[in-house]
């Protein structure tokens, strides 16, 4: 296993659509890991949402990166996965129909392409059940995996030496990573 | 055996038929089936896409002042033209004013926006329609250096520079399992550009790539939280402290005079690389001039970047309004979003059901009810369609119409309209570009014209973004530092009802949202983005939408290899909502082509 040294930064990255059921998950994994944890300074947590290309500045400024984001590895539904370094899926594709299909398996590319791709990387995934649910909230099975996913994390930046701290007073809401109703309770309120 | 539509085309789907299906998780994402004649020309053009317009119905019943934060959410590409376009119908809906340094940076965003995603647009999605990278790799070094040098003064031009890139490109692609730009038609006979040409453009795909990290830093700067900026209704969220230096989140002199010298570097790339990017690729284009669908019949601008805060009237919007139609050129009708007889959806060929279907809503009175039947001459189901109906209902994109005409929008309306309204600072470089090439006016109305509108438009952006900064400098300078006007923030002051419309002109066209609020909440939202313009289908008197126009007649090399098909859809910028990067561990292809 690496050993970080104090001076790696580290990126913590949560990816996907939250308007699209499972697609949230990883955005959903961030906002809750911010929520429960304080992080040190080298350490940046960030929700990507679906943002393609323009994370590719954040990729460059990363020693380590940890992703979290749904994965379609033909797994149970809700079941996690751990990829790393090399085995982390990363190509340009030539023959998309849109710039929206832009993947962050690009974004690594480009980051790679660049030069600057970061010196570490782990993915932790989770294999949707539904992805067509627009508006959805996340089904059982991969909201259930949110807990664990924080956890396999939290073990890697142990790992790194990083040191990772239970929240002990609640995060005021102003504070949290998505606002404007759109964090992971208020957005579920379905409308009546 | 053809049908006549309406609008001017001769549609015959007796041929063989041709599939071009993104593969995505999701089925027929979008999708466009042609049909081509025995020498495979196009005669008969079927654009479907899937997006189903929840939004409208995430969005019942919350504050309107969180609006913007999910549409911001729709897609990744276009996060903060939705945004700006939410907030200002909420402010329209209220009456609600903003400051002149909220216009000028909301300006600022915005074209910072539209010359992002040109540039990337033109470089990561659609450059590799007219360039080989493959056909890179073979190119003389030297032949580049001349070439580059003898169309700009780009400074990264000499053939050690080439040189290296070359290497570096070579390692790259024999180095990973499955290397960029996997999938590629790579050698086909529709790339026409020579080696060098070609090396050139992979160098500034590359050069582009790095450059684009910059302009987001303007998006950084004025929204505060990255990558999804604040928003707020009344204004901007950044206030204005120029003698301050550590306060978070406030403007200061330092930031303002980063985002100075970034507008200088994006005024240098367009003008250096991406502008001549596209006149010498266009150049070895020149007799394949397909493509012009709609753009030299009927194209449709909302406008947009107004002069003066709160004045959105055709005479403040220096992006340019009007509606053009049947390819009268020498008239451009004022276009009013709020006119219930002006824009209208119909959904007979949509997967939606209304009362009348042979009527079109107003967007006020839109209704969004799924209704997901298939023609009855469609192949294959629901959950996996081998081919659509076209006769019956087939794409999720309802079809909005500019009373009763499909329409384009984009940078190439936008540019039709002021090129029309013969205003010079729209006119003059279309004229140059197209003579440099020798080309006619006529020659506009092509993808290759759709390309090159989008880069003298990020032209016209970095100009606009010089002047808006300027401004905004010297208001703050004159002792206004107001971001935001907080009178009616609070609801108890709102009407009990009220109706608004917002618009912008996004980097791919005309968006509007269109709110009501009753008792404080949202009670109807709808969303007509710039692909559902595009990429609608037929309405109830036949007439085809832009994509299905802009196929029509187009010859073919390969069937197999779209890449003409690609290549004019690329040209519009199509936006699909975000959902389609879920990892998986095989390169998958983006596109499956079938023929039946």
């Amino acid at each position: 296993m690496s050993k970080s040294s104090q001076n790696d930064r580290i990126l913590v990255l949560g990816i996907g659509n939250i308007l699209w059921a499972d697609e949230g998950f990883g955005v959903r994994v961030v906002e809750e890991f911010h929520r429960r944890h304080a992080v040190p300074d080298n350490v940046t947590i960030l929700d990507g949402g679906t943002q393609g290309l323009y994370l590719v500045n954040y990729l460059e400024e990363a020693d380590r990166l940890i992703v979290f984001d749904a994965i379609d590895y033909g797994l149970e539904p809700g079941q996690l996965k751990l990829v790393r370094d090399d085995e982390v899926p990363r190509f340009t594709g030539a023959k998309k129909m849109s710039l929206h299909q832009t993947g962050f398996q690009e974004v690594i590319s480009a980051a790679d392409l660049l030069g600057r791709c970061p010196k570490h990387l782990v993915l932790i995934g989770c294999q949707p059940l539904d992805l067509e649910d627009w508006g959805g909230p996340l089904t059982q099975p991969v909201r259930d995996q949110i807990a664990p996913a924080i956890e396999l994390a939290c073990r890697i930046l142990a790992d790194w030496r990083i040191e990772v701290q239970q929240r002990g007073e609640p995060l005021v809401a102003s504070e949290r990573l998505l606002a404007n109703d759109i964090d992971h309770l208020n957005y579920e309120m379905r409308p009546v | 055996m053809g049908i006549q539509t309406p609008n001017g085309f001769n549609l015959d789907n007796s041929g063989k038929r041709i599939v071009v299906d993104p593969v995505t998780r999701i089925e027929g994402h979008m999708r466009v089936e042609v049909n081509v004649d025995a020498d495979n020309v196009i005669r008969n053009a079927v654009s479907t896409g899937t997006m189903w317009r929840g939004i409208e119905v995430i969005l019942k019943n919350r504050d309107p002042r969180d609006a913007w934060a999910f549409t911001e959410r729709i897609c990744g590409v276009c996060t903060g033209t939705h945004a700006l376009t939410s907030v200002r119908a909420v402010e329209n809906a209220l009456g609600i004013t903003i400051p002149e340094n909220a216009n000028s940076i909301r300006n600022l965003m915005q074209l910072a926006l539209q010359v992002h995603d040109h540039v990337v647009h033109f470089y990561h999605l659609h450059a590799l329609d007219w360039v080989d990278v493959v056909s890179a790799l073979s190119a003389d070094p030297r032949a580049t250096s001349t070439l580059v040098q003898s169309i700009s003064s780009w400074p990264l031009s000499s053939p050690g520079y080439f040189k290296d890139l070359q290497t570096r490109l070579k390692k790259f692609v024999e180095s990973g399992q499955l290397g960029p730009f996997k999938n590629g038609y790579w050698g086909s006979k529709a790339y026409k550009l020579p080696p060098e040409a070609n090396l050139m453009a992979v160098a500034h795909y590359l050069e582009a790539l790095d450059f684009q990290k910059e302009i987001v830093k303007i998006h950084t700067i004025f929204g505060g939280k990255n990558p999804h900026p604040n928003w707020l209704v009344g204004g901007v969220p950044c206030p204005i402290n120029v003698d301050g230096t550590g306060a978070v989140g406030a403007i200061n002199m330092e930031r303002l005079n980063l985002i100075c010298s970034i507008i200088d570097q994006l005024i240098q790339f367009n003008e250096q690389v991406y502008l001549p990017d596209v006149a010498a690729i266009g150049s070895f284009y020149k007799d394949w001039l397909y493509g012009a669908g709609l753009s030299g019949k009927s194209v449709l601008a909302y406008g947009d970047v107004p002069e003066h805060a709160n004045d959105y009237s055709a005479k403040s919007l220096k992006l340019p309004r009007g509606a053009i139609i049947n390819g009268n050129l020498s008239e451009v009708f004022p276009v009013d979003l709020a006119n219930p007889d002006e824009i209208q959806e119909f959904v007979v060929h949509s997967w939606y059901k209304y009362p009348d279907e042979t009527k079109g809503l107003h967007p006020w009175d839109g209704v969004t009810e799924p209704n997901f039947v298939l023609g009855a001459n469609a192949k294959g189901t629901k959950t996996a369609i081998e081919q659509l109906d076209e006769a019956g209902k087939y794409s999720w994109i309802k079809a909005p119409r500019w009373r009763g005409h499909a329409m384009e929008v984009g940078p190439l309306a936008r540019w039709v309209v002021g090129y029309a309204q013969n205003k010079a600072e729209f006119k003059d470089p279309v004229d140059k570009f197209l003579k440099d090439l020798n080309l006619p006016t006529s020659a506009l109305f092509s993808t290759l014209g759709r390309t090159a509108a989008r880069a003298l438009e990020s032209v016209w952006a970095g100009r606009q973004m010089r002047y808006f900064q300027d401004k905004l400098v010297a208001n703050i300078k004159a002792g206004d530092s107001s971001t935001a006007n907080v009178d009616k923030w609070k609801p108890e002051s709102w009407p009990k009802e009220a109706k608004g419309v917002g618009f912008t002109e996004a980097p791919r066209g005309a968006l509007a949202h269109w709110i009501r609020i009753k008792d404080t909440k949202i009670d109807n939202y709808q969303c007509v983005v710039p692909t559902t313009w595009n990429g609608s289908p037929r309405d109830p008197k036949g007439n085809i939408g832009a994509f299905e126009a802009s196929l029509m007649n187009t010859p073919m090399v390969n069937p197999e290899q779209p890449l003409e098909i690609l290549r004019t859809i690329h040209s519009f910028d199509p936006c699909l909502a975000c959902s389609t990067h879920v990892m998986s561990p095989d390169g998958q292809e983006f596109a499956k082509v079938k023929i039946r």
